[in-house]
């Protein structure tokens, strides 16, 4: 068991964890404004492609001669991109009003195809692009990260006060739980889910722009699912962002482990322990989740 | 000096009501006024023009001399009205002083200041005298300090004009009474209050004058005080009513309803028996075992032991779909929770528990042709109102879903009615007619069971009276040598004088 407590293992699991992290506070600022989002999956994935091609476009000379400037370009049109993506979700969801499971899904859908006809586009390949220039990493021995790690675990703490200290934390929570009750009160339901889908958007699209600077290029589909874990951490989190976050920790921690008991057990059992983990978290831990009352149903006044 | 509020020419309408037509309503500076009339009336239609939440499709509305232009509740805080809605709005899990604060929040920078929104929810709390702790959360509060929450909530808007839709009508008599005594001072204090009620002896004990609403539209507005009971009655429903309920004696049969030593939780030892063609009453404080009692005689609780015994057949551990096998109907507690599907039409409601009978269903499809005609016969013979078999029952007022539940459990044909606050937030027509149907089921040799919060209730309806304390049957009384003193003493636990 020793190797599971090496301080790789450690710097790995905290690598691993911090585009999880991103992508589920992304999720709890969504959801506690009361608009479910499955969509976290699809924007990830169009921030990391968006990030990369865009640092790849300022870099014409190559990535080895890369200016200092052209990856950060990157992470801001990543964010940009997210952006974009979730107030579509939020067009559809909150003006419309149509169901907003289908309008996560459908855009997970079209993020997957669309990301990689533009890959083939930009890269003449759809399974990659090619590896461009990196952020550069901060930190010491292992723990060396992009500075988008360091922001994830900086962001618990202020998606935390933001929520539970600021006006406007208070106002986006009232929306999220009973919005009526908000409205009559002169404030704008509509609004403050705008602002919620938005900012949730800028998390997950600088989610998706760490995934793709640890590896410093783009691979199709290269979210594999990160989106979904990071919701089903959200609400093991209770849709907190300690909660949720510490719930990104033991997932991104069980991923590690796994790999490194891959060489004791059989690989087989080793690969389920992630979700057997997570089955176990679900039913000792998370008791009575008590999602926001009014998740997912689209605000109209009743006339 | 202008009026408080003048409305004129009111015109609201729903895609198939017309829930306000051409209504004039008026209001002074400083005294409480009361709006009165059926269930859909209006009335909540009415107010929530005032406050903005729906604007008018025609109409003036002019608060202290100054017209309207804009209709939203940001405009009507701004002009001075605060309104405390029939369904509170208070976000359960944000604290008192979170709550009152929302939207006016005391800031540093962009944070919001707690320690000062609470001293600012505490001193207005000190000041009109609504103590509640601006630290607690909505959550762990009773109705009664949930009100005063949004009272405060209002008030600290700074509104001389308070709007409360049906404020008592989910308050202990206890409660009322400190909501009177708010009312009162906050008259004193030069407020303005327009209250809306269904029962007219508090209207005449706390308004000055009051307005009254009949089908959409305004009927007049009269001095409480010089106004009896009877006359605003006839005003709402448009004929004379009987506010006494009117039957024969009963003339009892043998028992379809016997209880044994039933013991669940809650119950301790219940012994009762109703026999067909009386009307049983249950009086007691709420929360001495009657809504465990129901759930038992209904089948939605187990005994733990004893004896439930209907029409012959035991069925301590059956559940509801052998209750009603046997003649059982039930006029439940919460209306919305387990009398309707909210989302579901009023056609569709009117057969529930009933369509699965080869006169809905064919092949596993809904016979909508006979849904339909048994439904408009229904909301004919049951005066549903608006007569509509497609809207959703959500959005019909309180009395007239209560009217599609006894319409959709009376046409079950029962031999036993269980009936649970059946008039509760009714209005006086409906609860004329509620109280007539629930007394010619009775005639029709039924065994009735009645529970009500409404001592005065059970004694004008019931035969026999039990009274229940602490999960027991404490006495049982005959219904006309019963007198409120003794079942009260009674309710309160002390013993019968026997
Ligand atoms: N949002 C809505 N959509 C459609 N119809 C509505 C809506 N709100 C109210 N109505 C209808 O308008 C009419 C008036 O309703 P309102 O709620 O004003 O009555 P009320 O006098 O307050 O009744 P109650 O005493 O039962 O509360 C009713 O027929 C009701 O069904
Ligand atoms: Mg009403």
């Amino acid at each position: 068991m020793s190797a599971l407590f090496t301080l790789e293992t450690a710097a790995g699991t905290l690598n691993a964890a911090a585009p999880l992290i991103l992508a589920a506070l992304a999720g709890v600022v969504c959801e506690r404004s009361g608009v479910v989002n499955i969509a976290l999956e699809g924007i990830m994935l169009c921030a990391a492609f968006t990030g990369v091609a865009v640092t790849h476009a300022l870099s014409p000379a190559g990535a080895a001669h890369a200016s200092a400037w052209a990856p950060w370009a990157g992470v801001a049109a990543a964010a940009a991109a997210a952006v974009a993506v979730a107030l579509l979700h939020g067009v559809v969801s909150i003006h419309v009003r149509a169901n907003q499971i289908i309008s996560g899904v459908a855009i997970n859908i079209l993020a997957v195809g669309l990301t990689q006809f533009l890959c083939y586009l930009v890269f003449k390949s759809s399974s990659n692009s090619a590896v461009v220039a990196s952020l550069p990493r901060w930190g010491a021995g292992a723990f060396r990260y992009s500075p988008l790690v360091w922001f994830a675990f900086a962001a618990i703490p202020l998606v935390h006060l933001l929520l539970y200290r600021t006006v406007f934390g208070l106002r986006l929570r009232a929306v999220g739980e009973h919005p009526t009750a908000a409205d009559t009160l002169g404030i704008r339901p509509v609004r403050v889910r705008y602002a919620a889908v938005a900012l949730s958007g800028a998390l997950a699209g600088l989610g998706g722009a760490a995934l793709a600077s640890d590896v410093s290029q783009f691979v199709q589909n290269m979210t594999a699912g990160r989106g979904y874990i990071a919701l089903a951490a959200m609400i093991f989190g209770k849709w907190t962002p300690c909660g949720a976050a510490a719930a990104c920790f033991l997932f991104a921690f069980a991923d590690n482990a796994q790999i490194a008991l891959q060489e004791k057990i059989p690989p087989q059992f080793a690969q389920s322990i992630p979700y057997l983990l997570t089955i176990l978290v679900l039913a000792g831990f998370v008791g009575k989740a008590r999602a926001p009352e009014a998740l997912g149903k689209p605000y109209a006044k009743t006339d | 000096m202008p009026s408080a509020v003048e409305m004129i020419g009111i015109e609201k309408r729903f895609p198939r009501v017309v829930a306000n037509h051409d209504v004039n309503f008026s209001v002074e500076e400083g005294e409480i006024h009361a709006l009165v009339g059926e269930n859909g009336a209006g009335k909540s239609t009415l107010m929530k023009v005032l406050y903005g939440l729906y604007a008018p499709d025609g109409g003036t509305v002019r608060v202290f001399g100054k017209e309207m232009r804009e209709f939203s509740p940001a405009a009507a805080i701004a002009a001075g009205i605060g309104m405390v809605h029939q369904h509170f709005m208070l976000v359960p899990t944000l604290t008192v002083a979170e709550n009152v604060m929302l939207g006016m929040e005391p800031r540093r920078g962009p944070f919001f200041a707690r320690g000062r929104a609470e001293t600012e929810v505490g001193a207005l709390s000190e000041k009109y005298g609504l103590r509640v702790d601006p630290g607690a959360r909505i959550e762990e509060l009773s109705v009664g300090l949930e009100q005063r929450v949004e009272i405060l909530k209002v008030l600290a808007r700074g509104a001389r004009i308070l709007i409360l839709d049906e404020p008592t009508a989910v308050l202990t008599p206890q409660e009322v009474e400190d909501l009177y005594a708010t009312l009162r001072s906050l008259k004193a204090q030069g407020k303005t209050v327009i209250f809306i009620t269904h029962k007219l002896k508090e209207v005449r004990a706390i308004t000055d004058r009051l307005t009254v609403l009949r089908r959409g539209a305004t009927v007049g507005t009269v001095a409480s005080a010089e106004t009896s009971q009877e006359q605003i009655a006839e005003m709402m429903v448009g004929r004379p009513v009987s506010l006494r309920v009117e039957k024969t004696a009963a003339m009892p049969t043998a028992p379809v309803l016997e209880v044994r030593h039933l013991c669940a939780e809650k119950l301790n030892d219940v012994t009762l028996e109703v026999r067909a063609g009386e009307i049983l009453g249950i009086a007691g404080v709420e929360g001495n075992g009657q809504s465990e009692l129901l759930e038992c005689l209904s089948g939605l609780r187990e005994a733990e032991s004893g004896e439930v015994v209907l029409g012959g057949e035991d069925l301590s551990a059956a559940g509801p779909p052998a209750w009603f096998r046997a003649g059982l109907a039930v006029i439940p507690e919460d209306r919305l929770k387990r009398g309707l599907v909210g989302d579901y039409s009023v056609a569709d409601n009117l057969v529930l528990g009933r369509h699965r009978l080869p006169r809905y269903t064919s092949t596993g499809f809904v016979r909508a042709g006979a849904r339909d005609a048994d439904a408009e016969e229904l909301i004919r013979r049951f005066d549903v109102r608006p007569p509509e078999k497609s809207v959703e029952a959500r959005s019909l007022s309180g009395g007239n879903q209560q009217k599609v539940i006894i319409a959709r459990e009376l046409s079950r044909v029962p031999r036993f009615l269980l009936a649970a606050h059946p008039t509760r937030g009714v209005d006086i027509g409906a609860i004329e007619f509620i109280h007539k149907a629930i007394v010619a089921e009775r005639d029709r040799g039924v065994g009735v069971l009645l529970v009500s919060a409404e001592l005065s209730e059970v004694m004008a309806l019931s035969d026999r009276i039990a009274v229940m304390y602490g999960g027991r049957i404490v006495g049982v009384v005959s219904a006309a040598s019963a007198d409120e003193k003794s079942l009260g003493l009674l309710m309160a636990g002390g013993k019968a004088a026997s």
